[in-house]
């Protein structure tokens, strides 16, 4: 009997798993947005056999307006730009999941920890976050590559740092509002080991917020990570980082502003697409 | 209020502090060595290790720490590494002229943000209501620096409408009474100086506006729709009272909460988006020059300058959470 009554919760459950994707989809927005992502991770992955180019391939050409052979142009080293925005995609696109993957996973620790536990470790985590969260965000990140030295590694760990507060509360109240239901209260009562509750019980109630979050903070890391570049502080030529190139187009704004206005364009559609992700996310989760 | 005032001012207490050990840590990890820096490349070792003695680098850490912290209680700053001049007589001109464009930044982002948010659910399911709301999208999404490069490329270079460069005509020679260009201008009473230095602001102002504008406008729109369902507006709009009486006086009023939180939050990101606007502007404010400091090492400004900023950050979160009582008088603080 018991059995089939699990049985039959997995099924129901499948069916809500189901039926939230079959909503997702449904969101005009999100699914706006997830097929611009979809438009550029392919364009990334296939970006050597879209282009006949290299990124860092120089040629005779140099500065050449938008044309039949160089889509984009080219820019002051006659370097296909159309290439290097393709191939900047993939640094792009990497630097958000990095960066969200791991203030995802430190700043959910941190905030469990605190949620879960209360107490000393609450009261020493949620300062921090309050500490971290004091500075205007960008500021700290400046402040942290200063520390590291510029490349696009230490620009990655400082993104992942400044958002680690942003999930650590997310996921801090999600535990405390998760943690007083009776489910746990019966779990502990039948003598379930911590790592048990938290692993089984809390954390799968608890990461919807986080998801939202999560392709929001997607928007903002690439954001953040074209302005280090752009201030010379993230990745380092030939490497074809949005926000180098925009900061490289500066001298040429007026002879060639195609060198400008492509990255950026791209950086913009980039930042749209998550944030429509994120927007459907949240309606769909977030119903009133 | 008094009582909450200064509970408020206690919490500030450990945040502060903790804002002093980051700023503090940030400098003594940055790779180079100050005294090696101020004595300049080519000074002989002993040279090197006088200045040293001399800033106090030789001590531990901690003791480094504690002399840095009562320095800070007594109003000292340190001394710029590069110009050798105390940094609070220093940065009263740069952080004026970040006051300024965050100001005048905030005032373009709160006019529009509130009004398209307005709009946008007074026109609720509307293509206009569609239009505001993807305005507000793009507003987001766009990164502050490539609007800025955009804009001097189009109004600056191509049209030639406005200036792309600083704060006023480097040819005129006006005496800054309290560095806040637009207040110096207006006490000569000097206008057409003063439409010079409005026609340098606007460029970066927008630029800078444009995020905190579009998240306004969002948080405007659902708070207004919350609120427009309320009783009491419909019992003003059966009273016969003008729509634009209902909506500005009795919607919101009292959807202003939420949007009085986001503006406070968001002068976080004006204050770090000043750095990039800052930088493709030449706007002398704080973001500028903390990045000249970060480039020639000056560690001293770089700790100050952060700490300013991010001071000024948490005040202006203070005094926003103060606002809230002003505006609706259910919130009373005493009382919790």
């Amino acid at each position: 009997m018991e059995l089939e009554r699990a049985r039959s919760e997995i099924i129901l459950n499948r069916k809500k798993r189901k039926k939230m994707i079959r909503r997702f989809f449904r969101h005009r927005s999100a699914l706006f947005g997830s097929m611009m992502i979809l438009f550029l991770l392919l364009l990334a992955l296939l970006a050597p056999l879209v282009t006949p180019y290299t990124f860092s391939e120089k040629s005779d050409d140099l500065m050449q307006a938008p044309s039949g052979t160089h889509w984009f142009g080219t820019d002051e080293m006659g370097r296909d730009l159309f290439t290097r925005v393709l191939f900047g995609a993939r640094i792009s696109l990497w630097i958000g999941f990095v960066a969200v993957t791991g203030s995802l996973i430190l700043g959910g620790l941190l905030g469990l920890v605190a949620g879960y536990f209360g107490g000393r470790w609450d009261m020493l985590i949620s300062r921090l976050f309050d500490i971290l969260l004091a500075f205007p965000g960008i500021l700290l990140a400046i402040a942290i590559v200063t520390i590291l030295g510029p490349g696009l590694n230490h620009a990655l760990l400082a993104i992942s740092i400044i958002n680690v507060p942003i999930f650590g509360r997310l996921m801090r109240s999600s535990v405390l509002r998760v943690k007083e239901e009776d489910y746990i209260v019966s779990a502990k009562a039948i003598g379930a080991s911590t790592e048990r509750i938290i692993f089984q019980h809390i954390l799968p109630n608890c990461w919807t917020p986080l998801i939202v979050q999560g392709s929001l903070s997607f928007a903002t890391a690439v954001i953040e990570a074209a302005a280090l570049g752009f201030l010379g502080l993230g990745a380092e030529p030939p490497i074809p980082e949005w926000g180098t190139m925009l900061a490289d187009s500066r001298p040429f704004i007026q002879t060639a502003p195609w060198l400008m206005i492509f990255p950026g364009i791209f950086i913009l559609f980039t930042v749209l697409g998550f944030n429509l992700i994120g927007d459907g996310l949240r309606d769909m989760f977030d119903r009133k | 209020m008094g009582a909450y005032l200064l509970r408020r001012l206690l919490q500030l207490v450990p945040v502060l502090i903790g804002m002093t050990i980051v700023t503090f840590a940030v400098v003594h990890f940055i790779p180079g060595d100050p005294a090696q820096t101020i004595a300049g490349e080519k000074a002989t070792p002993e040279r090197v290790e006088e200045i040293r003695k001399e800033l106090g680098l030789d001590q531990p850490l901690y003791r480094q720490y504690v002399q840095y912290m009562g320095n800070l209680l007594q109003g000292d700053l340190g001394d710029s590494l590069v110009t050798n001049r105390p940094i609070v007589e220093e940065v009263v001109p740069y952080l004026a002229a970040t006051i300024e464009l965050v100001v005048a930044s905030m005032l373009i982002a709160v006019f529009w943000g509130v009004n398209l948010g307005i709009f946008s659910a007074w026109r609720h399911h509307s293509a206009w209501d569609f239009f505001a709301m993807i305005i507000a999208l793009l507003g987001i999404s766009i990164p502050v620096f490539w609007l800025g490069l955009m804009e001097q490329w189009l109004f600056a270079q191509t049209l030639d409408w406005l200036p792309s460069n600083g704060r006023m005509d480097p040819r005129i020679g006006m005496e800054p009474i309290t560095h806040f260009y637009v207040v110096d201008t207006i006490l000569y009473g000097d206008l057409e100086v003063l439409w010079d230095v409005l026609k340098h602001l606007i460029l970066p102002a927008i630029a800078l506006s444009t995020v905190p504008m579009a998240i306004i406008a969002r948080i405007t729109r659902s708070s207004m729709l919350e609120v427009m369902r309320a009783d009491y507006v419909r019992t003003a709009k059966a009273k016969g009272l003008s729509e634009f009486t209902v909506i500005y006086k009795h919607t919101l009023k009292n959807a202003f909460i939420p949007i009085l939180t986001v503006i406070g939050l968001q002068t976080g990101t004006l204050l770090g988006g000043a750095v990039l606007t800052e930088t493709i502007f030449s706007w002398p404010g704080m973001g500028r020059y903390l990045y000249t400091a970060i480039s020639e090492r000056d560690y001293t400004v770089v700790q100050s300058g952060i700490l300013i900023v991010a001071t000024l950050f948490v005040l202006v979160n203070l005094l926003v959470d103060l606002l809230y009582t002003c505006l609706d008088p259910r919130i009373q603080y005493e009382r919790k």
